[in-house]
């Protein structure tokens, strides 16, 4: 990607685009990857509270769908949190 | 209380994406302030991991308007905000309610950003100012604060053969900000979320300057799996080192008393920044941290009537 | 129009009175002390609309400055001395963010060892803060500069401090013409901030790595380019609705002098009388006066000053290069690749607000036509006024 020149730039050093942090993909980091079994999950949400990297997909009905591995850091405590081992981790392969 | 598929409508407001350590307990804290608090919020982060990981240019991780200046300036920058916010409301030029909320580490809390924060609570903005406190200075390589308890190996309170680990106890600061005078000082956990917001709601709604010092594990400077942050916090407040409390208009509440006695040592034991107390001649030092922990424990219990 | 008397913190603090910021945040400190504490009166009596936070340090005032800029709000302070020193940090931030908040600054001496008088050490001392530095010479000035300051700061986006002598200005009364409180708000216009925290979802202060910290710190230099022409602009703007000229500097008598001094503040005043006094004696001397400390005017100075003989440059702070002040450091650097070399010579003067006379500068200006004849500069940088 070509960095913008010293005069495109927005002034003041301002970030104009919120959140535009999605754009940086942190799954990548992963050494483990969380495994998530739909059939036992009761869609507590305790993972969705406890995921320090907003990895836990939450549907308009607060339900739980899935795991976004683009930003997953494969920490694992969901898979600790969960109080039906709905989730596990497995070794991350590339 | 909200429940938490309500919490979960404000779940973008602090996206994946940034660069916070595997199992960092500083984002679940933010994601747990703005699920409660929602999109018309301005945060004012001080210097440190939070300030760190979310804004690395050209990135944001932040949906709500942000703002850090320095190290020590949380409080006394959005005392700016605040002070902003009140004028041009007045003037027709801001509409709506909006929360204005501080973020910052332990050592911007505790330490260099002490001075401001007071100065910020006496003058009474309103404002709600969270620690999100990791008990070092995790940014910079795990250096010992104030807040950094007694016993624990920092990289400037080292585990020597001499002196084993930090030589003081930690600074209480819900103490000190509540002898300010402040309408609302609570200490809370994110392994407790119910807790937690239900605390940053009542902080919103409370007029004036409101702070709550959260217990944030760190999986690097507290040297435990990163699955087990969730875990490590819950223990803390179980075996009493970290009690679940809230000041309001100085009147002391206890929001949670543990079933069982946990000694601090299984707390102790789960980190290894405390591995080092674990040999006959350091064994004392467990035994003193029991000691702090029971007597602060009596003292709130007393405060609490 | 009204005339009043008014010492320089007066001055100041009736100009913040009429700009009617949004907010101040200040703190007090000798001899700024009066600024903030008229300014707390006219909140107190309603006289002002502005939101006035008493934080606890000078170090959180310039923060709350920068916070409430950054949420839209036109900001002003008011410091001197060690509060400009422990603002040290956040002045680089104030500038990195491009906020355009104006400092009332009286110029104090530096600690150690701590004395409350003038010389110009603490302004000097930020001068590559990334703020527009300003000097007044007396309590009008202090006053029209104040004004001239938020049109400024608010064009370019920077922040800006206007700064005058501790006591000699700050407690002085003098006759200042003031504008009509109306004249104010119409020279000054309503404020749009540039971005808000209230107006757009933005994130203000980012960590900013290798591969776009230079590029915003070119910006910054950029703005402080185009500074030069719109201090004029502003200045010809006031001069031209209320008679009173300003700009980069004053060029006094200099036309066809053989020797012009270089100075800045309330030295100028007096020096002015010296230059009267010798022009009577048919020596051809003048005086540059130094409105502008940042941006320094050096291509307009090298016009000016490249047809002298000798510049004698008196200097109230020193560096610490044992090269001199920083005025003739500064001035000696800009006449480099002047076509025409004029020599220079620097006299470090009125550290920790020892006085400077009429005698004192005649002296300096005699020695002057000497080194004029010999065509040779001995001893670059002299004192004056020390016990040798």
């Amino acid at each position: 990607m070509a960095l913008s020149s010293w005069k495109e730039l927005p002034i003041g050093t301002i970030i104009t685009e919120p959140g535009n942090a999605r754009e940086f993909k942190t799954g990548d980091w992963r050494s483990q990857r969380p495994i998530w079994d739909s059939e036992k999950c009761i869609h507590c949400l305790f993972c969705f509270i406890y995921c320090p990297d907003s990895s836990i997909k939450v549907n308009e009905e607060g339900k739980m769908t899935g795991i976004d591995l683009d930003y997953c850091k494969g920490c694992g405590i969901c898979a600790e949190e969960c109080p039906k081992e709905a989730i596990h981790m497995e070794i991350e392969k590339r | 209380m909200p429940s938490l598929k309500e919490l979960s409508k404000n779940a973008d407001l602090f996206t994946g994406g940034h660069r916070a350590c595997s199992g960092c307990a500083g984002p679940i804290v933010i994601k747990q302030v703005l699920s409660v608090a929602g999109p018309q919020t301005i945060a004012s982060l001080s210097t440190g991991c939070m300030e760190v990981v979310s804004t690395i240019y050209p990135y944001t991780a932040w949906n709500i308007p942000y703002i850090h200046v320095a190290f020590e300036t949380a409080a006394s920058a959005l005392s700016g905000v605040e002070a902003a916010y009140q004028v041009l409301r007045r003037k027709g030029k801001v509409k709506g309610k909006w929360n204005l909320i501080a973020f910052s580490g332990d050592g911007g809390t505790y330490d260099i950003g002490f001075q401001g924060l007071s100065g910020a609570v006496e003058r009474g903005h309103d404002f709600l100012y969270v620690c999100y406190n990791n008990e070092a200075y995790m940014n910079t390589g795990i250096q010992r604060s104030s807040a950094t308890p007694r016993g624990a190996h920092t990289t400037t309170s080292p585990a020597g053969t001499v002196i084993p680990g930090k030589k003081q106890f930690h600074k209480n600061l819900v103490e000190v900000i509540a002898a300010h005078g402040a309408p609302y000082v609570a200490q809370a956990i994110p392994s407790n979320w119910a807790d937690f917001t239900r605390k940053v709601r009542k902080a919103l709604d409370t007029e004036g300057p409101t702070v709550i010092d959260i217990l944030a594990p760190c999986p690097l400077g507290w040297r435990y799996p990163s699955n087990k942050t969730i875990e490590v916090a819950r223990l803390a407040v179980e075996c009493k080192f970290w009690p679940l409390y809230e000041v309001e208009n100085g009147k002391y509440k206890l929001n949670y008393r543990p079933r069982k006695e946990v000694p601090v040592e299984e707390w102790l034991r789960l980190q290894g920044r405390f591995a080092h107390l674990f040999t006959p001649e350091n064994e004392h030092i467990i035994k003193e941290i029991q000691e702090g922990v029971d007597r602060r424990w009596e003292s709130l219990l007393e405060k609490c009537g | 129009m009204p005339i009043r008397a008014l010492t320089g913190n007066e001055a100041m603090a009736e100009a913040m009175r009429q700009i009617n910021p949004d907010v101040v945040a200040a703190y007090p400190i000798t001899p700024a002390t009066e600024i903030v504490q008229l300014f707390a009166s006219f909140v107190a009596d309603g006289c002002v609309d502005t939101e006035f936070v008493t934080v606890e340090s000078e170090h959180s005032a310039i923060a709350a400055c920068i916070g409430a800029s950054g949420a839209g709000a036109r900001v002003m302070t008011s410091t001197s001395s060690q509060g400009l020193a422990l603002m040290h940090e956040l002045l680089y931030v104030a500038a990195g963010l491009r906020a355009p908040i104006v400092i009332c600054e009286v110029n104090r001496t530096l600690s150690s060892p701590i004395n409350i008088h003038c010389d110009h050490s603490d302004t000097m001392g930020s001068r590559e803060a990334g703020w527009i530095q300003i000097f007044a010479e007396d309590a009008q000035e202090a006053y029209d500069l104040t004004l001239q300051a938020i049109k400024i700061s608010e064009e370019v986006l920077l922040p800006i401090m206007i700064s005058t002598d501790a006591f000699i200005i700050s407690h002085c009364m003098q006759r200042v013409d003031m504008l009509e409180d109306s004249e104010v708000q119409k020279f000054i216009g309503p404020y749009k901030a540039a971005y808000s925290l209230f107006d757009k979802t933005i994130t203000i202060g980012p960590l900013d790595l290798q591969d776009y910290y230079f590029e915003h710190k070119r910006q910054e230099i950029e703005a402080m380019w185009k500074t030069a022409p719109v201090i004029e602009k502003v200045a010809q703007e006031f001069a031209s609705k209320f008679g009173r000229s300003y700009g980069l500097f004053e060029a006094y008598k200099t036309e066809d002098a053989e020797q012009v001094i270089v100075a800045c503040g309330s030295t100028c005043g007096t020096t002015r009388v010296v230059i009267d006094n010798l022009r009577e004696k048919g020596i051809k001397i003048g005086l540059l006066k130094l409105y502008a400390m940042r941006p320094f005017p050096h291509q307009k100075l090298k016009e000016v000053l490249s047809k002298a003989k000798l510049i004698t440059v008196l200097d109230r702070s020193v560096s610490m290069s044992t090269m001199g002040g920083p005025v003739y450091i500064e001035l000696r650097s800009a006449l480099y690749d002047a076509p025409k070399h004029p020599l220079l010579v620097d006299y470090i003067y009125g550290l920790g607000g020892r006085d400077i006379d009429m005698d004192q500068i005649t002296d300096i200006a005699l020695k002057g036509e000497q080194i004029i004849k010999d065509n040779k500069v001995e001893k670059p940088v002299q004192y004056v006024g020390l016990r040798e």
